[in-house]
């Protein structure tokens, strides 16, 4: 009797243990995820040591005398390996600490640079900003519009749709951005054409201020998440599946969202995941056209500028927002797809 | 003669009646059938294509040649005006044809041929192999491309050989994803198994199992990612970091002409300066979508 119930509960404590594949598979990817994380740290890490010149002298200036230099060196620590350097950006980077700018620094040995994480801060603020104003716009737009369009094919709503979200998506950034100052600021001044914001902007004109350059990438987003989501849809519609509820005397409505939408959740979760990504990193280009005080444009500025620690902050901050999202995409993707629950 | 007339062959008569249609007839007949949009960016196309080889008879001037007035205003001696150092703007239009597209062009074949080889062999191979380039792919992808093309610029220099391969590599992950993706569906075919199980080795899976299945994707995306490399090239230069001065370049010649953009009020034409070497890139990625979807819903095998 006892050894039946010791049985009993030794299946279930078994049973308890036994993780659906899926959540295997889902740690899994998290798993790799952190992984991908540490190896992106080491690459922008690596990336910024291969800078040609000794920086040093590129920050101080031609004037800076030896000793001076030398103390930069050492302060930075590249004295040191770059294995021990590595870990100990790392360690800062956990505490929150990205460093110090190497702009303001002078030749004469006067310190006014700036904590990296003090220069981020306010601008990566900014950035989410703009890429949240897009998305809460382009996201449910996309989806309509390339629902919609799936369920009537062919017609000259599809057509007109397909058309001009093809025209879009075939415009640089740019492009529909001057297309935009043009015709809004230089023509017609609706809005300014310079989005400078700060801190103390109150949110009515700060959205105001950003209207332009969120009305830029929401154009530029829509057209491909409502071109895959069409895309997604109509592709399925060769299925047998599709074929048999049709014979059974699906509607085409009924078609689309209860027989195709469903298997069509990955690919389209998928193409928003990576819409939001570039959302946040791809802004680069509007935000200098429209001289937007973002993190796109401060990376740019510490690119040519040199500044590493900036270029180090920003592209690690990228980076986890790219992995995050390719990560969350992936998730829904394995969640989604009935073919991979069950895999043979 | 009239014994020629006469004569009657059955050969002639079978073999014109099982003529069988050639690669060119067959061309013709699906051309005849294509919408106006694919005509529309067909035409386009083979226009840009003329304008890119034939550069140095159309310009009126030399893409670097420089002249008295600088910001000179549309007609007269420049079609389209001078930039801000004198540079006849319509010759540079046309030299941009050839750099920026060629560029782009060259690049995108690069990626396919790097993403797609590695992205079919991952397909097939899903254990270690699948492994390692997936996870290369999403430490790679992990970082913007735009930024990393950047970076990466920054260290090694602005040159177009650089450029080409930067973004070639960068985009190879894009071409790598879809490759696999697609792929993958194909893999646990029936008939791809029944191919191992009878010992064909890698490369005959990879060309004669599954690539055909997957061909049409693969063409609409080469389509679109040449897009998207062209865009990124212009965007690029439009930054300052790609294709360099006096090289005339689409994208760069934006960002030089973008203050006339503040005098459209007063002279329209020169407001829409800086705008026309942005709509000729537009132009040509409107063209080559046009192009793929046609090919897309041609090839799909849905007809209602």
């Amino acid at each position: 009797m006892i050894s039946t119930a010791q049985a009993t509960c030794a299946v279930l404590t078994y049973e308890d243990l036994t993780l659906h594949p899926i959540i295997l598979t889902v740690l899994q990817r998290l798993f790799l995820g952190v992984v991908t994380l540490i190896i992106v740290s080491v690459i922008i890490f690596a990336a910024i040591e291969m800078l040609p010149g000794d920086f040093g002298e590129a920050v101080l200036g031609q004037a800076a005398t030896k000793e001076t230099v030398a103390a930069f060196r050492r302060e930075l620590g590249l004295d040191q390996p770059a294995y021990v350097r590595y870990f100990e950006w790392i360690a800062g980077v956990f505490q929150g600490d990205l460093g110090t700018s190497f702009s303001g620094r002078a030749a004469s040995g006067v310190d006014r640079s700036r904590e990296v994480a003090e220069l981020i801060a306010p601008r990566l603020w900014n950035t989410l900003f703009l890429a949240g104003m897009t998305a809460i716009i382009a996201v449910p737009l996309a989806l309509f519009l390339g629902i919609t369009a799936a369920l009537y094919r062919n017609t000259y709503y599809d057509k007109i749709v397909s058309a001009s979200t093809l025209t879009t998506i075939s415009f640089p950034e740019f492009f529909v951005a001057y297309i935009l100052i043009l015709l809004l600021t230089a023509l017609w001044p609706v809005f300014p054409s310079l989005a400078n914001i700060d801190a103390a902007t109150p949110l009515g004109e700060r959205i105001y201020r950003s209207a332009l350059p969120a009305l830029t990438l929401t154009l530029v987003i829509v057209a491909h998440m409502m071109r895959m989501t069409r895309a997604a849809i109509i592709n399925l519609l060769a299925n047998p599946y599709i074929q048999m509820a049709r014979l059974s005397g699906a509607t085409q409505r009924e078609v689309i969202i209860k027989h195709a939408l469903p298997n069509a959740w990955a690919p389209i979760a998928t193409v928003i995941a990576f819409n939001l990504a570039y959302l946040v990193v791809g802004v680069v280009v509007v935000e200098v056209v429209f001289v937007y005080p973002g993190i796109g444009q401060l990376m740019v500025d510490a690119v040519t500028s040199r500044d590493i620690p900036v270029v180090q902050g920003c592209a690690l901050i990228f980076a986890i927002t790219y992995i995050f999202l390719n990560l969350l995409a992936d998730i829904i993707g394995i969640i989604t797809n009935p073919r991979l629950l069950h895999p043979k | 003669m009239s014994q020629e007339q006469t004569a009657y062959s059955a050969k002639d008569e079978v073999t014109s009646f099982l003529e069988k249609r050639t690669a060119w007839s067959r061309t013709k007949i699906l051309l005849r059938k294509s919408p106006a949009t694919a005509r529309f960016g067909m035409i386009v196309i083979a226009i840009y294509i003329l304008v890119a080889i034939f550069a140095p008879w159309i310009a009126p001037y030399g893409e670097a040649e420089v002249f008295a007035q600088p910001y000179a205003p549309w007609g007269g001696e420049h079609l389209l005006g001078t930039d801000q150092i004198g540079r006849d703007i319509y010759s540079r239009m046309i030299y941009g044809a050839r750099n920026t597209v060629g560029i782009a062009l060259v690049t995108t074949i690069l990626a396919f041929v790097i993403g797609g080889g590695l992205g079919l062999a991952a397909a097939i191979n899903r254990s270690w192999l699948d492994q390692l380039l997936s996870r290369g792919v999403d430490v790679l992808m992990a970082i913007p491309s735009l930024i990393f093309a950047l970076v990466l610029l920054s260290i090694f220099g602005s040159s177009a050989i650089n450029l080409i391969l930067i973004i070639a590599i960068l985009d190879s992950t894009r071409v790598f994803r879809l490759t696999r993706s697609v792929a993958v569906n194909v893999v646990v075919m029936d008939y791809v198994e029944a191919a191992r199980l009878r010992g064909e080795g890698l490369g005959w899976i990879m060309r004669r199992e599954i690539l055909p299945n997957i061909l049409p994707p693969l063409v609409a995306e080469f389509g679109l990612r040449f897009c998207f490399v062209f865009l990124t090239i212009a965007a690029l230069s439009f930054l300052g970091v790609g294709i360099q001065p006096p090289t005339a370049d689409w994208g760069s010649m934006v960002r030089e002409n973008a203050s006339l953009i503040q005098f459209a009020q007063y002279d329209l034409k020169a407001g829409l300066t800086p705008l026309l070497p942005a709509s000729a890139i537009a132009l040509l990625t409107v063209a080559v979508n046009f192009v793929v979807d046609w090919f897309l819903h041609h090839t799909s095998g849905i007809k209602d």
